[in-house]
């Protein structure tokens, strides 16, 4: 523990570098500029500006990339309240409450508020986590394949039983994810799979490529399709404002306690922040005294789903580092760029790579401090970007599409593969198929395949090797329960519902 | 996938026919996987589970949730459209355009086809003048052009344009 708090303080040292500070304000103001744009989104953003950081130290890196994530998260925000377009998936919730307000003209408060509880929710995630990944860390330098693959069984099966989609969808795109991660050479046994004959599979799909067609031209797509137009509300944003608005927020500290909470559980989970949100939206809406006023411009209602939201994009990056399981997309292409600088991601990265480590997470601190004053400062200069028309931005963001799937590898292929993941984006988003499992699926599936045909090697093809000991049965038992969630909470609710009939 | 057109009340495809036809192709997906693997070998090898084991289950479980999927798609109430056609109109206008300057990178060059790509775009969508539709199209790549080849030292695609300039 004291050891610990030593090494964060060396993390900090690391990150107030004038060199990692400047970079930290770059990514801060990439990350808000790509929250705010239709079309690039925080996994996004960050894969397209990931092939920029490959000359840098993984620090420096991992600096950048992680506050273009904070950016993003502060970024989706703001559209959401100014033009009641939600930047973010998971800025939906913020719309309901954030345009009314600003609406009757109290835009500044409820910018304040959002930015605010952003902070005050990024801030409890990224204690819990300085206190906890380590000991997560240190627990799993212990787990054998079998329990490695049992993670990611609970990671995989969680996606299924907690997202709003059709469970049967999210098992497709999950497991035709498997299927495209497969693609190419097989790491174990140097056998080429999957390729039909073409060589320009052979190197098979890097998720990189998927994740900027599905997110970015796939969104692009939508947007036109829904023929969106831009109307915006002024933002009048000065330090009176702000300090009257915090003036009001202590007294919401039982709603931001318990955002930061289902905030930081959902996050965990490989749920994500959209659902975190929308559900601490509810429960608070459910709660509060001046429920029936949610959805007409009450502060309360700002501040639910934007702790909620902030706490988990924050404590997605927990499992990440500490198991190597990435809780989101976004952290999964963060996972991905720990794997292009050399670094293996998962427990032993506490051991081998301290300054890293312990750098990411000062870098939490000082980035969320940085990334408050800055939006706070500069919303109008934010706001303007904006009001560009779509016509002049979208080609400008298919063209860094473009740039960014081609970077990652060099190669022409790729470009064309990203326009073929954001057809099909377009349709999975129509058809409802959620997309981030298929992402997490090509990231984790060699991972996820080694694991399992290690374990398999080691028990002669059997099954039983992942129920062979209590620990490994015990994350088993909660991937099958996370699996059956959805049918067991039916089930429970018509028990209960037949119990009060019958009573 | 056939996206065909139930004219039934309103101008564009019906939400339950596409819903089938990309179910349908998401099976096929899982069929290729399934056919792949089979081809690699999905037993036992002298190494443990051969190169196909894997995505074998992993196409025989999207094929089975494909079933699921098709029947409740089939069960859908028939309503509701997929989109209106000229809101498709405007997704293959994007489409069409942005496959061409896919494929044109590797002839002309990032910096070239992104201009154009811009140009036409700001023309036919914004109805912006050519004047500032061409200084939008220029601003954008030379920016592009700094930011990467110059600053971070990552080489983009080049074409004849920039051979000409001396790149």
């Amino acid at each position: 523990m004291i050891e610990d708090i030593a090494n964060l303080f060396h993390g900090f040292a690391v990150v107030v570098q004038p060199f990692n500070l400047v970079l930290m304000v770059i990514g801060i103001v990439l990350g808000v500029i790509v929250g705010v744009l239709p079309g690039l989104g925080g996994a996004n953003g960050v894969a397209i500006l990931l092939p920029l950081t490959f000359s840098m130290s993984p620090t420096s890196a991992i600096i950048m990339l992680s506050c273009i994530y904070w950016g993003a998260l502060f970024g989706g925000a703001i559209t959401s309240i100014l033009f009641n377009i939600p930047g973010e998936p998971w800025s939906v919730a913020t719309t309901f409450d954030g345009h009314p307000m600003a609406q009757q003209g109290k835009a500044g408060e409820a910018l304040t508020a959002a930015f605010t509880s952003s902070f005050v929710g990024a801030l409890f995630a990224v204690i819990m986590i300085t206190l906890v990944a380590p000991l997560v860390a240190s627990f799993a330098l212990r787990f054998g394949p079998a329990e490695i693959f049992a993670v990611y069984f609970l990671a995989f099966c969680s996606f299924v039983g907690l997202s709003k989609e059709p469970p049967f969808k999210t098992i497709v795109s999950m497991m035709l994810g498997f299927a495209l991660g497969a693609v190419g050479l097989d790491q174990m046994t140097g056998q080429l799979r999957l390729t039909f004959g073409f060589t320009e599979m052979l190197n098979g799909f890097d998720f990189l490529i998927a994740v900027i067609g599905l997110f970015g031209i796939g969104e692009i797509l939508l947007t036109m399709e829904e023929g969106l137009s831009f109307k915006g509300r002024a933002a009048h944003i000065n330090a009176r404002v702000v300090f009257q608005t915090w003036a009001t927020l202590p007294k919401y500290w039982l709603l931001s306690l318990r955002s930061c909470l289902i905030g930081c559980w959902m996050g965990i989970s490989p749920a994500g922040a959209t659902p975190a949100s929308f559900m601490s939206y509810g429960i608070a809406k459910r709660m509060s005294k001046n429920g029936k006023n949610f959805g007409k411009g009450e502060i309360e209602g700002v501040i639910a789903p934007e702790t909620a939201a902030h706490a988990a994009g924050t404590s997605a990056l927990l499992p990440m580092i500490a198991l190597g399981v990435p809780g989101s997309p976004t952290a999964a292409v963060l996972l991905g760029g720990l794997l292009i600088w050399g670094l293996q991601p998962g427990p032993l990265l506490f051991v081998e790579q301290k300054d890293f480590v312990w750098g990411l997470i000062a870098s939490m601190y000082m980035g969320n401090i940085v990334g408050l004053l800055i939006v706070l400062t500069c919303v109008p200069l934010f706001a303007a970007i904006l009001r560009i028309p779509f016509s002049v931005i979208a080609p400008v963001i298919l063209v860094l599409c473009a740039i960014g799937a081609y970077t990652v590898h060099n190669s022409s292929f790729d470009v064309i593969m990203m326009v073929v993941f954001g057809i099909l984006g377009y349709f999975m988003k129509k058809t409802s198929y959620p997309m981030a499992p298929m992402v997490l699926a090509i990231v984790l599936g060699d991972k996820a395949e080694e694991a399992f045909r290690q374990s398999l090697l080691g028990s002669g093809g059997s099954l039983g090797i992942f129920f062979s000991n209590p620990l490994v049965s015990s994350i088993m038992v909660l991937g099958l329960v996370a699996l059956f969630w959805g049918a067991i909470s039916t089930g429970w609710a018509r028990l209960r519902g037949q119990a009060a009939t019958a009573a | 996938m056939s996206h065909s057109a139930k004219e039934a009340g309103g101008a564009g495809p019906s939400h339950r026919n596409v819903e089938i036809g990309f179910t349908l192709f998401m099976g096929f997906l899982g069929l290729l996987s399934i056919i792949g693997s089979l081809q690699v070998g999905i037993g036992w090898g002298a190494e443990g589970p051969k190169a196909g084991f894997f995505p074998f289950y992993c196409g025989l479980i999207v094929v089975l949730s494909t079933v699921v999927n098709l029947i409740n798609a089939i069960r859908m109430q028939e309503n509701g459209l997929f989109a209106e056609w000229p809101a498709l109109w405007q997704v293959v206008s994007v489409v069409v355009p942005t496959t061409i300057y896919v494929l044109a990178i590797p002839y002309l060059g990032m910096y070239v086809s992104s201009a154009i790509l811009i140009a036409a775009f700001m023309k036919y969508f914004g109805r912006y003048s050519w004047l500032f539709s061409i200084a939008i199209a220029i601003a954008v790549p030379a920016a592009i052009f700094f930011m990467f080849e110059i600053w971070f030292l990552v080489p983009l695609p080049k074409g004849p344009v920039e051979s000409y300039l001396g790149y």
